[in-house]
């Protein structure tokens, strides 16, 4: 899948390329803010700065997707996930290396997905 | 006190399969078929209403279309609520004087299309979701389903119950997509699409339009059929991406829900009928509870064993709904033209809700993003 990179997003995937998850703190409020944007969306304030992301967290939900469409179909089933970071912000992702339940804990792991290298999650043996 | 509006004509286009129709053709021929149940024609119609992704301004194309050029245009697209939400406008519009007759109009091929999940770059926030091929929407409700059943100890036979219902309703109705009953076992023998969800928990896919026509009630004298007057309306939104719904388990309609009733003057006892936009089986236990007709977690006893089938205490998704009647992509106007024909009566035996005089309409878009209520009762 081509994802279009933009002025937001450039040090997200610059991250990416770099081992590391990097996600935004607001420097008035201290909200952990993801995904990247231009003011935090608690309050409304314009002082972002980037931050690595722990890379830990917890499973808020999951599903296996048994049916996928178009470049994903020949990957299913996999799982995907909303995980909670333990800096307070979730995301969408994918659980790699082993299936979860909810409350399970995980931790950062990069894999790829329909060419993309991408932040997934493998379960904190 | 301001001027009421009134649902004065209803109606669908061809549904299912409809290689012979345009998403602009269907919403035509819907349009002519409630203008004509109403006794109007096109120009009365001075407010235009639609939503859509065919085309750049859907509103203008189908103007431009149906020769009219109205002077008011609303193309809200907050997807399948999208209509609710127009009713609540038109009304607003309608009380204060700027339209008296309005047309909203839907129309999809998407069956035909087969225009689901077409490959395209995944730009702005969609950039942190789709690159990990989530199938969309089914997957995101899937996501809802499985904290919904932690949460609260649900399981998938319970939400399987709306599925049966809704074929029961289904059955009755020879518009309907799937008429053949099923049970809570076929609903769990179905193919395994995102877990928890089984086929039969998910929405059809079908073409299909329609269309429904408002008037100002100084034009009702004029007016064919007996009017469905709109006693309260509300919209919301929560999210965008299932990623950022702040709980997965209440959606907007517990804005949308108790904003429409209070306008109303109404509470949930009142209802004789209730429409709720069914994509999943997982939305409909959702936004029960979120509108408060049960507490959290309540939902699967409150739906059990055909209390919101034919002959239930709880009529609900009366025509089949999007699991078995319809479903082009962004259902919501079909909830309002079928609770439109319930509070007139338009029907015989099993299928009428009897002495269906109080109506709930409610419309959820995108991944349980948006949601519209609309309250209706018979003139």
């Amino acid at each position: 899948m081509e994802i279009a990179v933009d002025t937001e997003s450039r040090e997200f995937w610059d991250g990416v390329a770099a081992g590391e998850l990097r996600i935004q703190r607001c420097e008035a409020c201290g909200h952990a803010v993801f995904y990247p944007r231009a003011l935090c969306p608690s309050c409304h304030c314009d002082r972002l700065v980037w931050i690595v992301a722990s890379g830990r967290g917890e499973v808020y939900s999951y599903t296996v997707a048994h049916r996928a469409f178009g470049e994903f179909a020949t990957e299913a089933p996999f799982t995907v996930a909303l995980v909670d970071l333990d800096e307070g912000v979730r995301m969408l992702t994918r659980i790699v290396g082993g299936t979860v339940a909810i409350g399970d804990r995980v931790e950062l792991e990069f894999a790829t997905a329909a060419g993309n290298q991408l932040p997934c999650f493998r379960p904190v043996a | 006190m301001s001027r009421r509006a009134g649902i004065v004509g209803v109606a669908e286009s061809d549904l299912g399969k409809t290689p012979h129709l345009t998403v602009l053709s269907q919403q035509a021929t819907a349009s002519v078929a409630a203008l004509a149940e109403a006794g109007l024609g096109f120009a009365d119609v001075d407010g235009l209403f639609t939503a859509g992704g065919w085309s750049w301004s859907p509103a203008i194309a189908l103007a431009e279309y149906l020769g009219i050029q109205p002077k008011h245009l609303d193309g809200t697209n907050i997807g399948g609520s999208s209509f609710e939400a127009h009713v609540g406008h038109a009304v607003a519009a309608i009380e204060a004087g700027l339209i008296d007759v309005a047309l909203i109009a839907y129309g999809s091929t998407q069956r035909t299309d087969r225009s689901r999940n077409q490959p395209r770059p995944a730009t702005l926030a969609e950039q942190y979701e789709r690159p990990y091929g989530l199938p969309t929407p089914v997957g995101a409700y899937a996501l809802a389903a499985n904290r919904y059943m932690y949460e609260h100890g649900v399981t998938s036979e319970q939400m399987a119950e709306v599925a049966v219902s809704a074929r029961d309703w289904a059955a009755l109705n020879p518009k309907a997509y799937y008429r053949d009953p099923i049970t809570v076992d076929d609903v769990l023998a179905s193919e395994m699409i995102c877990e928890p969800l089984h086929k039969l928990d998910c929405c059809l896919v079908t073409d299909g339009g329609g269309a429904v026509v408002l008037a100002a009630e100084d034009r009702w004298p004029d007016v064919a059929a007996r009017p469905v007057v709109v006693l309260g309306h509300g919209e919301t939104t929560t999210h965008n991406g299932i990623a950022q719904m702040p709980d997965l388990t209440v959606t907007g309609a517990a804005r949308s829900g108790p904003a429409a009733m209070t306008m109303a003057g109404v509470s949930h006892t009142d209802f004789d009928v209730v429409e709720i936009y069914d994509s999943f089986t997982i939305t409909v236990l959702l936004t029960l509870e979120s509108l408060g007709f049960c507490k959290p977690g309540e939902a699967g006893d409150f739906v059990r064993a055909g209390r919101t089938g034919p002959g239930g205490e709880f009529p609900m998704n009366t025509n089949g709904g999007g699991l078995s009647y319809t479903h082009p992509g962004m259902y919501g106007i079909f909830l309002l033209i079928e609770a439109t024909r319930q509070l007139r009566g338009d029907f015989a035996g099993a299928r009428q809700v009897t002495d269906a005089e109080l109506a709930l309409v409610h419309g959820t878009g995108g991944v349980l993003s948006s949601t519209s209520t609309v309250v209706l009762g018979r003139g």
